[in-house]
């Protein structure tokens, strides 16, 4: 086990310490939880000189060799954006939630315990090249995260917002699995850099398509794509340095990073390029024009990042067209990808931000609705200095980061319609123009967002506290990812060479000879291009839509509930309630009745089917023995004696008639030679009959009418199938007889092997005395059974 | 249950339930020859005890036969698996019977056979399992 691997299992190692944390009361468990990110982050930025030259680094440590499933860790350019993503924005949620959580109040060690196990489980899926341990840690993801958006268990709410995540989320999860197993049938490897390499043996393959949807169920439920994004706002329940950690910088990326990771494999054909970039759009768009509707702070966020998710999906998408243009120079969709990953970066810095900000209002005023809030400005500068960023940033207002990335994204959307593959011709036009009104609406929620709860008049009747500025400790996070957002907006090319360039490299890797690697020069500034145009566009539009809002927000109102998704999935877990327990009450009625009316009729369409789908039907009377005087006699008193016990009143009299049957039985042993039978079968026959009379005799009185039995069609049908099915079954079997018996042996052997000469009972006691053992244990048990039932009714009584 | 002075069936018995054991004693220790063996056998010597029941009562004949019949199930069972697996001592596999012939001074040839001790078992089970069920019922209230 290398050192990689224990810095993927730190997290969920150290969570372990918890319990000694808790002995320190008088200090914030967090204190003792924010080395381990600072430590992590540290290790991680020490690979960076690796990836940033096309390297990688990677450490094996066997799992289950004999299955090809081995913890490998990989860091790479891809892997490591991530891990960076999720250890420096985990360190400030960290540090954040020190000051947002109460030390008295709530059950810290459970929450860092879950944030832990988060973190770990993260890490575990960047890093991992082996796709079942990646799959391990992505549920592990979806397991820690139900326990955070559950964090308050008290609350309904909470409650169903894990539920929802997690069905959703652990369904994509389950189709990932799917999809695994089947590139493993086609690769016979679970390792995701093998499989990349040898992709191209694997298009056209009849599995690849299924693979390819089953992936992409697992990438959009995870990154809440359309129309999966449902569980996202019921989130949003979570404490709030939850949500800016898993809902906006690191789980809802995981899809994203899947997504990335599968581009080499399946990047080439047309379905992952319309669905991932079609998904992505329409994600983007119902988003963003949903995030305006909100009255919830958190809400706006969380429809707003669902929105950026589909944004940064429809990049990837686009990008992997770059795939089918192998000359490097003239490849203009490159810039998608890197568009792609450069508002990654730039999503997880300003909306980790913003939902920082959103904490703190929440924290300082008691409520997070906008109808509530107004003219915060001059109580909280800093939280208001941070909000504007990161919403300008959000909207794509220069000079900060969101601008560059939304203008690459134009391009990217732009380049597009000159492609000449998968119809895009004629279907190519619709991008730039659906990805320009969702950038309206985006820019109309930022304004909403910053100034219906910054500006207008303070309502202070409204709000349960004295808002007031935040405490320091608080706002040093959400300070320090808005400088990033400045640092980012201002020198884009930061980050070009030792991030961005690495990871492109990994998503797109047939593009690149060796020692090639892709130039990524962002500026803030090139000519009156068509996407500066854009951008004036949405934000001339954009103004205009904020400034008449109240009077096309009843729109909204016009769109039937019932069309809604959320209302969708609320009908589907209660179909699915109801339905199932229909479908239950329907056949599991209680009534043996039933249950046999269903064994039966199944034993006869069984064997039916099998009688005549064999072709086993036949019947073949040439061995049969001639039938004598006697046998005609002794079949006519048990048919007679049968029939008869139908049609009596008395249950007497039935029981009679049964002995009647009973003792023929017995006559016919003596006619067929089987002493022993007629002998058991006399003294048997007497017992059952008297116990059946002791039966009758202590039935209670309301039950003692006499009737007959009653006439159904259905038991009729029934019996009548059965007996004629069990007939035609015994005569076949007997007209099929392929080979003789083997009581030939038993004949020759009973004196000379066994020293007895009534070869029934050497065979009962000796050949086969096995069986005997085990029915004088069945009748050992059925007495216990009797005297149990009897003696011990008493205990029942007082019980019950 | 005893209620008039039913002095034929308990002299009857007195004749017949000597008879009765006998004959399933003889269809019990016949069995590796004739028709029969443990199974009848221990079904008769029921019947012979229920006609004990049938004339005396159950606590008249518990006086008679001081016998737990559950202990009886047990002891069967215990002398079939005992008899099973006495043969794996001799390296031999589970249930392989072994029979010799002997000549004894009075009774003269005489085979023996470990079938019988497991044929044994079976009638003690039988007689066990019987008079439980039969005791049990008939005492219920």
């Amino acid at each position: 086990m290398s050192f990689l691997h224990l810095a993927i299992l730190s997290p969920l190692i150290y969570s372990l310490f918890m319990i000694f944390f808790k002995k320190f009361h008088r200090i914030h468990t967090g204190w003792f939880i924010l080395p381990l990110p600072i430590l992590l982050f540290i290790y991680f930025l020490s690979f960076l000189p690796v990836t940033s030259n096309q390297k990688m680094v990677t450490e094996t440590f066997n799992w289950i060799p004999s299955l090809g499933i081995n913890f490998t860790a990989k860091a790479d350019g891809l892997s490591l954006l991530f891990a960076l993503l999720i250890t420096g924005i985990g360190a400030l949620v960290v540090f954040y939630s020190i000051y947002y959580l109460d030390r008295m109040k709530e059950k810290l060690p459970s929450f860092y315990v879950y944030l832990l196990l988060f973190m770990g489980a993260m890490l575990g899926v960047v890093l991992s090249d082996n796709l079942i341990v990646m799959y391990a840690f992505w549920e592990l993801t979806s397991f820690s995260s139900f326990l955070l958006i559950g964090y308050w268990y008290g609350r309904e709410q909470s409650r169903y917002g894990a539920q929802k995540s997690m069905l959703i989320t652990v369904f994509g999860g389950l189709a990932m699995l799917g999809g695994i197993i089947l590139l493993y049938i086609m690769t016979r490897t679970f390792s995701i850099s093998e499989i990349a390499a040898e992709s191209h043996s694997i298009w056209g393959n009849s599995l690849f398509i299924p693979a390819l949807l089953c992936i992409l169920l697992g990438a959009f439920t995870k990154s809440a794509q359309f129309p999966f994004y449902i569980w996202l706002p019921d989130a949003m329940e979570a404490p709030t340095p939850v949500s800016a950690y898993l809902h906006s910088a690191t789980m809802v990326k995981a899809g994203i990073y899947l997504v990335a990771r599968f581009t080499p494999v399946f990047g080439d054909s047309g379905v992952w390029f319309w669905l991932v970039s079609g998904i992505g759009l329409i994600t983007l768009t119902w988003g963003s024009i949903f995030a305006a509707k909100q009255t919830d702070l958190k809400g706006i966020l969380a429809f707003s990042t669902v929105s950026q998710l589909g944004l940064i999906m429809s990049l990837l998408g686009v990008g992997s067209a770059a795939l089918h243009y192998a000359d490097l120079d003239e490849n203009i969709y490159i810039v998608a990808v890197s568009a792609a990953i450069f508002h990654l970066i730039n999503h997880a810095t300003f909306k980790g931000s913003l939902f920082m900000a959103v904490g703190i209002i929440d924290h300082e005023t008691g409520t997070r609705d906008i109808r509530k809030l107004g003219g915060l400005m001059t109580f909280m500068p800093i939280t208001f200095t941070v909000s504007i960023i990161g919403a300008f940033s959000m909207a794509g207002i220069p000079p900060f980061n969101g601008f560059l990335s939304k203008e690459m994204f134009f391009t990217g959307m732009v380049r597009v319609t000159e492609m000449d593959l998968f119809h895009l011709e004629t279907w190519g036009i619709l991008f730039p123009v659906i990805a320009w009104v969702a950038s309206v609406f985006t820019f109309v929620y930022s304004m909403i967002l910053i100034f219906k709860t910054f500006t207008g008049n303070v309502q202070l009747e409204k709000l349960d506290r004295q808002p007031h500025e935040a405490p320091l400790g608080m706002l040093i996070p959400p300070v320090i990812l808005v400088s990033l957002v400045v640092i980012f907006g201002l020198f884009p090319n930061l980050l070009s060479d030792s991030l961005i360039s690495p990871a492109m490299a990994e998503i797109l890797p047939g593009l690149l000879g060796a020692g090639e690697e892709f130039t990524v020069h962002i500026s803030s500034w090139h000519g009156f291009t068509i996407e500066v145009f854009m951008t004036l566009g949405v934000v001339i539009l954009g103004i205009i839509l904020y400034r008449t809002f109240p009077k096309w927000k009843t729109l909204y109102s016009k769109i039937p509930e019932r069309m809604s998704l959320f209302r969708l999935y609320d009908q589907l877990v209660e179909g699915a309630q109801s339905g199932s327990y229909k479908l239950t009450k329907s056949f599991m009625t209680g009534s043996i009745h039933s249950y046999l009316v269903y064994i039966f009729a199944f034993f006869i369409f069984i064997l039916t089917a099998t009688l005549i789908g064999k072709g086993a039907l036949k019947v073949d009377t040439g061995n049969v023995s001639a039938i004598g005087i006697y046998e005609w006699i002794l079949a006519l008193f048990v048919a007679a004696g049968a029939i008869s016990i139908l049609f009596v009143k008395s249950r007497m009299t039935s029981i009679i008639l049964l002995g009647a049957v009973g003792y023929t039985v017995s006559l016919f042993y003596v006619l067929f030679r089987a002493p022993d039978l007629a002998l058991t079968q006399l003294v048997i026959e007497t017992i059952s009959v008297a116990l059946f009379l002791v039966c009758f005799y202590h039935l209670p009185k309301l039950r003692k009418y006499e009737t007959r039995i009653r006439f159904k069609l259905t038991n009729a049908l029934i019996s009548i199938g059965v007996g004629a099915v069990v007939t035609v079954m015994a005569l076949s079997a007997h007209s099929n007889k392929l080979f003789d018996s083997i009581s030939k042996y038993y004949v020759e052997n009973t004196y000379e092997k066994a020293a007895g000469k009534n070869m029934v009972n050497v065979i009962l006691v000796d050949f086969r005395g096995f069986d005997t053992l085990f029915e004088i244990t069945v009748l050992a048990i059925a007495s216990l059974g009797i005297y149990g039932m009897i003696k011990l009714r008493g205990n029942r009584r007082k019980e019950g | 249950m005893k209620k008039t002075n039913n002095i034929i069936l308990e002299t009857a018995l007195k004749a017949l339930l000597f008879f009765i054991v006998l004959y399933s004693v003889y269809i019990f220790t016949a069995g590796h020859y004739y028709p029969g063996g443990g199974f009848i056998g221990g079904l008769m010597t029921s019947g012979a005890i229920v006609l004990l029941l049938i004339t005396y009562d159950i606590k008249t004949v518990q006086r008679i036969l001081p016998i737990n019949y559950r202990i009886i199930t047990a002891i069967g069972l215990l002398f079939a698996i005992g008899t099973s697996a006495g043969s794996l001592f001799f390296n031999v596999p589970f249930l392989t019977h072994a029979f010799t012939h002997v000549e004894l001074p009075v009774l003269g040839d005489l085979s023996l056979h470990t079938a019988t001790l497991f044929d044994l078992g079976v009638y003690f089970v039988v007689v066990g399992v019987t008079m439980t069920i039969i005791q049990t019922i008939g005492e219920d209230e």
